[in-house]
C-alpha cells in the first residue's frame, strides 16, 4: 500500500490543473537547472539504480536502455516517446497526458539529456485528439518557459520536442513499427538486430520509451534512486499506475506500488468484482495481450512483473481486466482475437494467416461448442504462431488463447450455454 | 572471416554475411520465399528460420548476420517444426490450384510443399479470396495465389525503379499487392516480376496455359533486341518460341531482361519472308525463282558501275553476315556501304568513340555520371536500373548529371535540354564536382551522336573528360549503342571509308545510286528514295521495306542460326541456334555464295572457314566474353559549335525498334497500351 507522499502522479485524477503554474506548484520543473548539470552518465546510473522497468509491457531496464545508446555524439541522436496506447484495457498514459502533461515532458528532457538526444519525438495515437491539444499546450508553455528549445535554463543544451499523431494502427505501438509509421511509411515493424539504439528513427540511434517510464524519471532523480528503489519488491522497484476495468463496480486508474496483491487492488479501489468477489471468474492481468488468470491464482497472485511471470501470466501494461461469473470468457477471447486478426500488419506469415485462423476458430468454438481434436488444433497453431513472428503481435494474439485452454479447456468441451450475457 | 558452425560443423564465412549465406556457401540448403539475393531484406516469410545457440526462438537466417563462434542448427526438431508451421500458414489460404496453374513445375511452394507440407490440410475454414488485378497486357495475375513475399514490390522499387508502381494496401490477411488505383505496369524491366513471383500470382500472359516447364528445350543465348547483350534462355517447343528467360550473368544483365527481351519473341514468326519476290511492271511482287533472282542481281550488279551501286546493313544482323557481305562487296570493288542507317558520328577506326569503355560493370565502381542526349531507361534498361542501385547505394554522394530531358529512374542534375548547355560543366560549381571525381562516367547517347553537331558535342565531351581525367587505369568515356549489330559492323569497318564526311543515306535520297542492296536494313525513310534507285532487300521480315523493294531475298533469322554479336562494351559473344531455318530460306552467307559463285568470287565452305578469315583481321572477334579495352586518343582542342536543337533518343517507342519487334502482337499491345501509340503497322 502506497503512501500519500510517495505518489508521483499526484494530479492524475485532474482535481487540478494540467498546465505549467499548477505542475510547478505540484514540484513539476524543480531544480531542471542542476539536473542539466549533471553528468548525463550519473542520470543513466541513477535510473539503473533505481530498478525502473519500461512501463510499456516487456519490462526491461530503462536504465540499460538507455546505455546501450552510442556514447559518441558525431550522429543525431533521437528520443521517441511512445504514446500510442492501444492495448486493450490499458488507459494510464492517456491520463498521465491529460492531466499530467509537464511530468512528460521534463522527463523527455531529462532522458534526452542523459542519452545525448537533441530531438524528441513523441508519437501519440491519433483519437486522442484531446489529449494531443492538452501536450501541445503544455509544450507551447514550455517552450515559453525556455524549459524546451535552446540553451534550456542557461545551460549549454539544445532540446526540441514534437508532437506526432498516429492514424490507429495497433501495431505502431510496436517500437520499431512506430519509428517506420514516424517516417512516413507503412507501420511495420523492422527486423531486429539492428535495434534502434543502433540503428532507428531516420537510421540514427534512437531510444523508445513509454509515456509512464519518461513521466517518473524527473520524480526519480529529484528524490534519488534509493527512495524509488524502496519502494515495490526486488527487481520490481517502483509504483506503477495499474488500470482496472472490466466487471468491476469502479473502474478506476489508480498509481500502487509494484507488488500489491491483485485481490487488494480491486477490491480497494475497484469497488469489488460485480455480483462480490466470488463471483470473480478470471482476470486478464496486463493488458488484452497477456494469458489471463482463473479465479483460485487470483486469490493471492501479486502485481508485479515476476509474480505474474511465475503465476503464467505477465504485468504487461497493468491493464487489469477483471471478467466476473456472469460473462462468457470465450467470448471475451474471441473479441480479442478479432481485434488481433484486424490489427495484424500482414508483414510476416504466421501472424498474417495465423490470426485469422485463431479468429475463426474461436468464432466456432464459441457458437457451437469444441471437440478436444478442436481444441489441440487451436493450441498448436497458437504454437505455430508465437515465437515466429517478426515482432510480438503474434506471440500477443496466441496467449490469451493459450491462458483459456490452459484454465478453461473443460468448459470450453462443454456445449455452450444459448444465453450469454456479456457486462 | 569468422568461425561458425552449422549444424556442428565448423565453417569460415565472409564477415559481414547473413546467416543464409553462409549457409549457401556451405552448402546446407535453406529453404525461403521472399529472399533473394539481389533485393533487400525482407523477412516476412519466415520459412528461412534457423536454430541459434542462446535464443529460444528460432531466428530468420536471411536477416540474421554471422557472429564468431555462432552456432547454427538447420534440421533440428525446433527448426523442422517451425518451417511446418509456416508452410501449413502459407498453403491454408492458398488455393490448390496447381493443375491450372502456370507455375506449376517451378513453383518454390510447389517444391517446399513437397519438403514441409503435410498431407492434409487441418484449415476447414473458407479461404481468402482475392480480386485478380489487371495490370497491362504482359503480366496475369491471380492474386489469391499471392504469398506476400513482396519480392514484386522490392523489385519495382529497388532495381526498375519505379517508386510505388507496386505495393500493398490494406493489412493483415487482407494485405494486397497491387499498383496505384490498378494501373497497368509499364516500366520496361516489369516482366522481371514474374521470374521472381515465387508462386503463380504473377506470370506471363502471352505464356498463359501455353506450356508446362518439362516440356520445353531450353536454349542458352544472347539477347539481340539492344546492345546490352544481356544472357537469355530461349525456352521452344518443337520449332515454336514459346518464352525467354534471362540468365545469370553478373557482367552483364545480372539476372533481369528488359520486356522487349523478354517478350518480343513472337514477332519472329509473323510476317516473315520465305521466298524470293521480284517487282513486276505493274508495281506488284512476284514470286521469282532463286535461280532467276540470282541472274538479275548479277545482271544489275555487272552493269552497274560500282560507284553507283551502294549497300546498307541492319542493325540486329551478326558479324559473319556482315563480313561475307562486305567481303562480296570489297571483291566488286563497291565501296559505297554503311551501317548506319542513322548517320551516327564516330572516328573511323577509333574503337573508343563507339563503345561502352567503362564496361557495364564499371557502372559499380564509378563515382559520377554524365549522360549526354541518353534516355537511357529505354535505351538499355538494364543499365539504367544498374546506375540506379549505385545511386541508391549513396544518393547523397554519387551525382548524375544529364543533358537532355527525359524521364529517367534516378534523380539528376539538370543541365539543360540542348547540347549547348555541356558549357554549364565548365562552371565552378559543377567543374569542381567533376574535378573531385576519381572514376567519372560520361554516356553520349545516340540522340546526341545522331544530333547535326555530334561532332561538335562528342569533340567537347572528351575534351572536358581529359580535362577532368587523372586516373589513367580508368576509361569512363562511353558511348551508349542501341543497336546489337553496330559495335560488330563498325569493328569489321562496315562503313564508308573515302568520304565519311559526306552521309551516305543523304547521296541515295539525292539518287546518286542505281543500285542499292540492302541487307536487313528498315530504318531509313523509303519514300525518299527515288523512283529510278532498284532497291534488292535481303532480309527476314516483312518491314518496311518491302514496300519499296523491288526484289526479295529471304534470309535466316537470328534464332535460326548461330552468330558473333559484339555487345555496346566490344564484347564479342556468341548466339545460338534455337532452331532451324523456314523451308527454302538460306542463311545469308549462303546466298551470297551462290551469287560469289556467278561473278567468279572467292567463296566459303562453311561457317568455320567463313568465321577463320574473320578472325584474320579481326582477331578479338574469336575472344568470344572478353572485351579488348580501348585508350582514349588525344584530342585536338577547338572551338565548338553547338546548335540549338533540343535533345532527343533515337528511340521514341520503346517496344518497336526493329524488324522483330514491330512484327510483335505483344510489343504492339504494349504500345498501344502504355505508350497510347496507334500507328502501330
Amino acid at each position: 500500500m502506497i503512501k500519500k507522499d510517495n505518489i508521483i502522479f499526484k494530479n492524475l485524477y485532474g482535481r487540478n490543473d494540467p498546465f505549467l503554474k499548477s505542475a510547478i506548484q505540484r514540484g513539476d520543473w524543480k531544480d531542471t537547472k542542476k539536473i542539466l548539470k549533471k553528468n548525463p552518465q550519473d542520470i543513466i546510473n541513477i535510473i539503473k539504480e533505481s530498478g525502473l522497468r519500461g512501463r510499456g509491457g516487456a519490462g526491461f531496464s530503462t536504465g540499460m536502455k538507455w546505455d546501450f545508446m552510442p556514447k559518441s555524439k558525431d550522429k543525431q541522436h533521437y528520443l521517441v516517446i511512445n504514446a500510442d496506447e492501444g492495448e486493450p484495457g490499458t488507459c494510464k498514459d492517456r491520463d498521465i497526458i491529460r492531466n499530467e502533461p509537464h511530468k512528460l515532458i521534463e522527463g523527455c528532457l531529462i532522458a534526452g539529456y542523459a542519452i545525448g538526444a537533441t530531438k524528441c519525438y513523441i508519437y501519440i495515437r491519433g483519437e486522442f485528439l484531446n489529449e494531443a491539444s492538452i501536450l501541445q499546450k503544455a509544450i507551447d508553455e514550455a517552450y515559453n518557459s525556455n524549459l524546451l528549445g535552446k540553451k534550456i535554463k542557461g545551460s549549454n543544451f539544445d532540446f526540441d520536442l514534437y508532437l506526432h499523431y498516429g492514424s490507429g494502427a495497433y501495431v505502431c505501438g510496436e517500437e520499431t513499427a512506430l519509428i517506420e509509421s514516424l517516417e512516413g511509411k507503412k507501420g511495420q515493424p523492422r527486423l531486429k538486430p539492428p535495434f534502434p539504439a543502433s540503428v532507428g528513427l531516420y537510421g540514427m540511434p534512437t531510444t523508445v520509451n513509454n509515456v509512464e517510464t519518461i513521466a517518473v524519471v524527473p520524480t526519480i532523480i529529484r528524490r534519488g534512486h534509493e527512495w524509488f528503489s524502496k519502494l515495490g519488491r526486488k527487481n520490481n522497484t517502483g509504483s506503477k499506475i495499474f488500470c482496472i476495468s472490466g466487471n468491476v463496480n469502479t473502474p478506476c486508474n489508480v498509481e500502487e506500488e509494484l507488488g500489491i496483491p491483485l485481490k487488494y487492488l480491486i477490491q480497494k479501489y475497484a469497488g469489488d468484482v460485480v455480483g462480490g468477489w466470488d463471483n470473480l471468474q478470471a482476470v486478464i492481468p496486463g493488458g488484452s495481450s497477456v494469458p489471463l488468470l482463473p479465479k483460485n491464482l487470483c486469490e493471492d497472485v501479486l502485481m508485479d512483473f515476476d509474480s505474474l511471470k511465475d503465476a503464467g501470466s505477465a504485468l504487461g501494461t497493468a491493464g487489469i481486466i477483471v471478467v466476473n461469473k456472469n460473462t462468457n470468457i470465450t467470448k471475451v477471447i474471441l473479441r480479442l482475437s478479432e481485434f488481433y486478426k484486424h490489427e495484424s500488419c500482414g508483414q510476416c506469415t504466421p501472424c498474417r494467416e495465423g490470426t485469422g485462423w485463431l479468429m475463426r476458430m474461436m468464432d466456432r468454438i464459441y457458437k457451437n461448442g469444441a471437440t478436444a481434436e478442436e481444441l489441440d488444433l487451436l493450441q498448436e497453431v497458437t504454437k505455430q504462431i508465437e515465437g515466429h513472428t517478426i515482432c510480438a503481435l503474434g506471440d500477443a494474439a496466441a496467449w490469451p488463447i493459450q491462458g483459456l485452454l490452459k484454465h478453461f479447456r473443460n468448459d470450453l468441451l462443454k456445449k455452450p450455454k444459448k444465453v450469454d450475457k456479456v457486462a | 572471416m569468422v568461425q561458425i558452425f552449422i549444424d556442428e560443423k565448423a565453417y569460415d564465412v565472409e564477415d559481414g554475411i547473413t546467416v543464409i549465406q553462409a549457409c549457401e556457401s556451405a552448402g546446407v540448403e535453406i529453404p525461403r520465399f521472399c529472399y533473394h539475393e539481389k533485393l533487400s531484406i525482407a523477412g516476412n516469410c519466415r520459412m528461412c528460420l534457423v536454430e541459434m545457440e542462446n535464443s529460444n526462438k528460432p531466428v530468420a537466417s536471411c536477416a540474421m548476420p554471422v557472429a564468431e563462434g555462432m552456432k547454427i542448427k538447420t534440421n533440428s526438431e525446433m527448426v523442422v517444426k517451425a518451417r511446418k508451421g509456416v508452410m501449413e500458414f502459407l498453403l491454408i489460404n492458398h488455393p490448390l490450384d496447381c493443375p491450372i496453374c502456370d507455375q506449376g513445375g517451378e513453383c518454390d511452394l510447389q517444391d517446399q510443399a513437397v519438403a514441409y507440407g503435410s498431407g492434409i490440410s487441418r484449415f476447414v475454414e473458407q479461404k481468402r479470396a482475392v480480386k485478380d488485378k489487371n495490370l497491362g497486357p504482359l503480366i496475369k495475375t491471380h492474386m489469391t495465389r499471392c504469398i506476400h513475399c513482396t519480392r514484386c514490390v522490392r523489385f519495382s522499387e529497388e532495381i526498375a525503379g519505379n517508386n510505388s508502381q507496386l505495393g500493398a494496401i490494406g493489412r493483415g490477411e487482407d494485405t494486397e499487392i497491387t499498383t496505384y488505383l490498378e494501373e497497368a505496369m509499364d516500366f520496361e524491366m516489369s516482366g522481371n516480376v514474374i521470374d521472381l513471383c515465387p508462386v503463380g500470382a504473377l506470370t506471363s500472359k502471352p505464356y498463359e496455359f501455353v506450356a508446362r516447364p518439362w516440356e520445353l528445350k531450353k536454349t542458352e543465348t544472347i539477347d539481340v533486341f539492344d546492345a546490352v547483350g544481356s544472357s537469355i534462355r530461349i525456352d521452344s517447343k518443337s520449332d515454336k518460341i514459346l518464352r525467354v528467360l534471362p540468365r545469370i550473368n553478373e557482367e552483364i544483365n545480372d539476372e533481369w531482361i528488359s520486356d522487349k527481351t523478354r517478350f518480343a519473341y513472337d514477332g519472329i514468326n509473323n510476317q516473315r519472308i520465305d521466298r524470293y519476290y521480284l517487282r513486276n511492271s505493274e508495281g506488284k511482287l512476284v514470286e521469282e525463282s532463286e535461280e532467276n533472282i540470282l541472274k538479275i542481281i548479277h545482271n544489275n550488279l555487272s552493269n552497274t558501275n560500282s560507284s553507283h551501286i551502294a549497300a546498307l546493313v541492319g542493325n540486329t544482323l551478326d558479324c559473319e553476315s556482315i563480313f561475307s557481305f562486305k567481303k562480296f562487296l570489297d571483291e566488286l570493288k563497291i565501296e559505297n556501304y554503311d551501317c548506319r542507317q542513322d548517320d551516327s558520328f564516330f572516328l573511323p577506326s577509333q574503337r573508343f568513340s563507339y563503345i561502352f569503355n567503362s564496361t557495364i560493370k564499371g557502372i559499380d565502381d564509378s563515382d559520377l555520371c554524365l549522360l549526354v542526349g541518353t534516355d537511357i531507361k529505354k535505351e538499355a534498361p538494364i543499365l539504367s536500373s544498374r546506375i540506379r542501385q549505385k545511386f541508391l547505394s549513396s544518393p547523397k554522394n554519387y551525382k548524375i548529371f544529364s543533358v537532355g530531358n527525359f524521364n529517367l529512374n534516378f534523380a539528376v542534375d539538370y543541365l539543360g535540354e540542348t547540347s549547348s548547355s555541356l558549357k554549364k560543366l565548365n562552371e565552378k560549381k559543377n567543374f569542381d564536382v567533376f574535378k573531385n571525381s576519381k572514376k567519372p562516367i560520361f554516356i553520349l547517347g545516340q540522340g546526341a551522336m545522331c544530333h547535326d553537331d555530334a561532332a561538335d558535342i562528342f569533340n567537347y565531351c572528351l575534351n572536358f573528360y581529359q580535362k577532368i581525367s587523372k586516373n589513367t587505369d580508368w576509361n569512363g568515356f562511353n558511348v551508349l549503342q542501341t543497336f546489337s549489330g553496330r559495335v560488330g559492323a563498325l569493328d569489321l569497318g562496315f562503313y564508308n571509308k573515302k568520304n565519311t564526311s559526306r552521309s551516305l543515306i543523304k547521296q541515295i535520297y539525292d539518287g546518286k545510286f542505281e543500285v542499292l542492296y540492302l541487307m536487313s536494313a528498315d530504318e531509313i525513310n523509303f519514300d525518299k528514295i527515288p523512283k529510278k534507285t532498284f532497291v534488292i532487300y535481303h532480309g527476314h521480315h516483312g518491314d518496311k521495306a518491302v514496300k519499296r523493294a523491288d526484289l526479295i531475298i529471304p534470309m535466316s533469322c537470328f534464332t535460326e542460326k548461330e552468330g558473333i554479336y559484339v555487345n555496346l562494351e566490344g564484347r564479342p559473344q556468341i548466339s545460338s541456334q534455337v532452331k532451324f531455318p523456314i523451308d527454302g530460306v538460306n542463311h545469308s552467307w549462303n546466298f551470297l555464295n551462290k551469287l560469289s559463285k556467278l561473278f567468279n568470287l572467292s567463296m566459303y565452305s562453311d561457317l568455320n572457314d567463313l568465321r577463320e578469315k574473320m578472325f584474320l583481321n579481326h582477331e578479338h572477334l574469336s575472344n568470344i566474353n572478353q572485351i579488348k579495352l580501348s585508350r582514349i586518343n588525344r584530342n585536338k582542342h577547338g572551338k565548338f559549335k553547338f546548335s540549338n536543337q533540343e535533345m532527343k533518343s533515337n528511340i521514341s517507342n520503346f517496344y518497336m525498334t526493329d524488324s522483330v519487334s514491330r512484327n510483335s502482337k505483344i510489343m504492339s499491345e504494349c504500345s498501344l497500351a502504355f505508350l497510347k501509340e496507334t500507328n502501330v503497322p
